[in-house]
């Protein structure tokens, strides 16, 4: 009776641990939001979004540069690294025989595992010193080089996932290789696709040590993709290790935005590919 | 005789066009090709620049570089060992405090939770992988820090304080916050790959185990855990090899001092903090060559971490990693 | 596929036009350098950006060893150091010779985070010892010495110094150097050292940060970082046996004795300067100018800076607790701008 009453209290007791687990890790996410909220949410206003950085110790600047330099780094990652990742992976699922695609997934793997430190040297290396600046086109390499195994994996996985049904009847209908992948395969498959590039741009929207660097940063707007730009993950890092409250505000706001921006995309991504699953199901 | 005019009759005009569907098609396998490759070039090409400028480093200290613990500037002698030991110390503590509650979660969530409230508990979770880590980072200066130095590390060092590992003064920075930042970057990982790895156990198991009398954790525990336990340990493996390489929240914390220290209250170093901080500015070149060649160790680290980790979390769930 | 080709182009084009619309007329020059006169020099660019709206100087304040570094890879038009380049560095830079011109004076102080402890006094044996971390605690009988009938706490010291390659570094070690054998021999003189104990900051920003919100710690940041932020800072005992704060009169009078024998290249160290005021923490702060410029225009550009910065410039320094150049050396400095070809 004893070990049997004991065994049930070690049940409920383990059990509970695991919930309190469970509530524990989900909570993270909610006190993160909620620390940016409270902190952040009074500074997000208009001089915010359109002004650019004063001198430290001079308040009413903003992160203007900052947000649009971000969109600048990413637009180019997301330029070399879409085509990239959308073309390879149709190689790998559609051309491929067996040891070349399995070296190169090798690689994109091994790729994505390099430490965004470590992808910055390399982008410093080979884009900034021949150049001799510092500039977005090394910062959007550099990210770039972080989104290609995300996409590259992504893609194929949903490519493959379309059945051989589909290629077969097509090829059937006298159609080429060529054709059948423009017009049947991807489009069966462009949800899982959409998602795996929406992943990949959430991904590096965040990155801030790809771009330390290789972008560095600006107090201006860059005049042209040659120059520094400024970005918001690189200016909310310096801003939160510097002494002035003032840029402590600013930092809370800039985590705000970047946060929401990278959360809507995710949430985006798990819509679509449920979405598409309904879709291909009818 | 002169030359026959060649004019191509309707007939092998259409002839003609296939040849060039088919043409098209080689030139679409080729194209498709140079991107593929061009991944595998790329990656070949940052190893290669890794070496290329590392090489005054590793000809001057040979294998001694991960050995030495001196890192003087001044006298141009470096090694990596503190770096080294920053970083698999705050790997580990992260691990110490993420396998538990996250194994912890992931049995929750797989064993009985309700179908509909473990997917989105697992949603949330897994967002929290995608929080940017300076964000994280912004978030220990100002919130975790402050409580390291005023609750947490005084009253460590008040309850353990006789042992070298809660000695020193409470910085609020250090070897066990950047740990519990790192943990809080790892638990994703471990949740939704253990949970994937525990929803594949099949049922037949836990059943047999409770027909036998067990009570439900029991039956998990000792029946349904260890069944999955090569999926569970694959997800480790990919949380250390995330830890690793961790670089922005790790910098805000660490405290950024060159030396090793057994107290984990202390300021310490990692191979991605340091690089961050002195990269743009090691002047001289064994000193940017020897900040390279950290580069390089960390990234041999990360390769032989990621692959053992998906050898096993294929050998269990049977898909590839998962990227939550 | 094709809507995502769509999409892309879209994308592309519209970048284009965006950098394009961006581009007015203005001309970027890029420097980076020192954080010690980081906010005197971003108020310059910010003035003379008003004054020459066609010219814009993009300042990032990365460290004095950032600054040479990147001088020296080229990544940037010209730096800004703390400390002046070594033969060894000069050597490195082959294409063009690297001139230096001092824009300010300023002195570095030891800021520190003691509730209730207002300027505290350093002397030079105190203050080497607690960043040999020799003097752990700070009630020790050194710093009671130095402070007698003040009520010193019964706290750790936390030392902050900087992670970063730093001229403010070099000249803190400099003269811990000049005042310790024993910090000479054990640690040395760079921008960056094999520091014994202590935290690492970022810039004086960090090394501020840290100290800002680390009680009972103690760092060393240029006077404005100090000032700026409302955090106190100590004096510290001179060559010639008093203890001074930092301000604009004392740093100038370490910069007195140097005026007059100033080398042709400018590179002087003026820590431990002898004179009954002199702060002993002070220190010149140098723009690293190439003395070619294949663009004319940036040459132009950057040459009327150095002759703002020589004129009008130095007025604002008191406002910002440095202490301008000495007329002397300014006259000096303005005859070598005309080696800038």
């Amino acid at each position: 009776m004893n070990r049997i009453a004991r065994r049930n209290i070690v049940n409920n007791v383990m059990l509970t641990v695991t919930g309190i687990c469970t509530v524990v890790t989900v909570s993270v996410l909610f006190l993160i939001l909620g620390y940016l909220v409270v902190n952040g949410w009074r500074s997000v206003d208009w001089n915010f979004f359109t002004k650019l950085p004063l001198s430290p110790g001079e308040a009413g600047g903003g992160v203007a540069n900052a947000i649009v330099g971000s969109g600048v780094v990413v637009l180019i990652a997301m330029v070399i690294g879409i085509p990239v990742g959308f073309l390879g992976a149709i190689y790998l699922a559609e051309f491929g025989g067996k040891t070349v695609p399995m070296l190169i997934r090798y690689t994109a793997d091994l790729l994505n595992g390099v430490p965004s430190i470590v992808i910055g040297i390399f982008a410093w290396t080979v884009i900034v010193v021949p150049m001799h600046h510092f500039s977005a086109w090394a910062g959007g390499f550099a990210l770039s080089l972080m989104m290609i195994p995300i996409g590259l994996r992504a893609t194929e996985q949903f490519l493959r996932g379309v059945p051989n049904s589909l290629r077969e009847a097509s090829l059937a209908l006298g159609a080429s290789k060529t054709r059948t992948i423009i017009s049947v395969i991807v489009p069966a498959a462009r949800q899982g696709i959409l998602t795996g590039m929406i992943l990949g741009v959430a991904r590096i929207a965040g990155e801030t040590a790809p771009l330390l660097f290789t972008s560095l940063n600006n107090q201006y707007w860059a005049k042209s993709l040659n120059e520094p730009t400024a970005a918001l993950p690189v200016l909310i890092y310096n801003y939160a290790i510097s002494p002035y409250e003032d840029l402590h505000r600013q930092a809370w706001a800039a985590g705000l935005v970047l946060l929401v921006l990278v959360l809507i995309a995710n949430i985006a991504s798990r819509w679509v590919l449920s979405r598409g699953t309904t879709a291909q199901r009818g | 005789m002169g030359t026959a005019v060649v004019t191509a009759p309707p007939q092998s005009r259409a002839r003609n066009l296939g040849k060039l569907f088919r043409d098209g098609d080689q030139i679409t396998h080729f194209v498709t090709f140079l991107f593929a490759a061009s991944v595998f070039l790329v990656t070949v090409f940052l190893v290669y620049e890794l070496w290329i400028h590392s090489g005054p480093s590793r000809a001057k200290f040979g294998f001694g570089f991960l050995t030495s613990r001196t890192w003087d500037p001044v006298a141009d002698q470096f090694g990596a060992l503190p770096f080294i030991y920053g970083t698999v110390l705050t790997s580990f503590l992260a691990l110490l405090i993420s396998v538990p509650l996250g194994v912890g979660a992931a049995i929750f969530l797989a064993e009985l939770a309700p179908p509909r409230f473990s997917n989105i508990c697992t949603f949330l979770v897994e967002l929290l992988a995608a929080v940017p880590s300076v964000i994280l980072g912004l978030l220990a200066i100002f919130t975790l820090v402050p409580i390291m130095r005023q609750s947490i590390e005084p009253f460590l060092k008040h309850t353990l304080g006789y042992l070298p590992l809660f000695q020193g003064p409470a910085y609020g920075v250090g070897y066990l916050t950047a740990g519990i930042i790192l943990a809080i970057m790892t638990f994703p990982f471990i949740i939704s790959i253990s949970r994937e790895a525990l929803l594949v156990v099949p049922r037949e198991q836990r059943e047999a185990a409770l027909a036998l009398g067990a009570t439900k954790w029991e039956s998990t525990w000792q029946v349904v855990v260890p069944y999955a336990r090569l999926g569970i340990i694959g997800s480790v493996f990919l949380a250390l090899a995330r830890a690793l390489g961790e670089t922005m929240a790790v910098t805000m914390v660490i405290g950024n001092n060159t030396g090793i220290h057994t107290s984990l209250l202390s300021p310490g170093y990692t191979i991605a903090a340091i690089i961050a901080n002195d990269f743009s500015e090691a002047s001289g070149d064994m000193y940017l060559s020897s900040l390279v060649e950290l580069g390089l160790v960390l990234f041999a680290l990360t390769m032989v971490l990621n692959a053992a980790a998906q050898l096993l979390i294929i050998a269990t769930t049977g898909k590839g990693s998962k990227q939550p | 596929m094709k809507t995502s080709l769509i999409w892309n182009t879209t994308l592309w084009i519209a970048v284009f036009t965006a950098a394009g619309t961006m581009a007015a007329s203005a001309e970027t020059i890029n420097a980076a350098g020192a954080t010690f006169p980081a906010p005197i020099y971003q108020k310059w660019f910010e003035e003379f950006h008003k004054a020459h709206p066609d010219i814009q100087i993009n300042y990032q304040a990365i460290g004095s060893g950032g600054g040479i570094r990147q001088l020296t890879e080229a990544t940037v038009d010209f730096g800004a150091s703390d400390m002046p380049m070594t033969n060894d560095e000069l050597s490195k830079v082959s294409k063009y010779k690297v001139l230096h011109f001092p824009t300010v004076l300023g002195g570095i102080v030891p800021t520190y985070n003691v509730p209730g402890a207002a300027s505290l006094k350093f002397s030079d044996a105190t203050l080497s010892g607690i960043y040999l971390g020799s003097i752990k605690k700070w009630n020790d009988a050194a710093l009671k010495k130095d402070n007698p009938g003040v009520n010193l706490p019964n706290e750790d010291i936390t030392v902050v110094h900087r992670s970063d390659g730093s001229g403010t570094s070099f000249v803190f070690t400099d003269y811990l150097a000049k005042v310790s054998p024993e910090w000479k021999s054990k640690v040395g003189v760079n921008t960056s050292v094999n520091w014994p104990v202590g935290l690492g900051g970022k810039g004086n920003e960090g090394v501020a940060g840290l100290v800002k919100q680390t009680p009972f710690s103690i760092g060393y940041v240029e006077l404005i970082y100090a000032v700026q932020n409302k955090m106190e800072y100590g004096l510290l005992k001179n060559a010639a046996g008093n203890f001074v704060k930092a301000d604009f009169n004392t740093v100038s009078d370490a910069a007195a004795g140097a005026a007059k024998d100033m080398p042709a290249d400018f590179r002087v160290s003026i820590t431990n300067a002898p004179g009954k005021n002199a702060y002993p923490l002070s220190s010149f702060t140098w723009l690293l100018i190439p003395d070619k410029f294949t663009d004319q225009t940036k040459k132009k550009s950057i040459v009327d800076f150095l002759q703002w910065m020589l004129t009008t410039g130095q007025a604002d320094a008191q406002a910002l607790s440095y202490a301008p150049l000495p007329k002397s050396i300014v006259a000096q400095e303005q005859k070598q701008i005309a080696l800038i070809k």
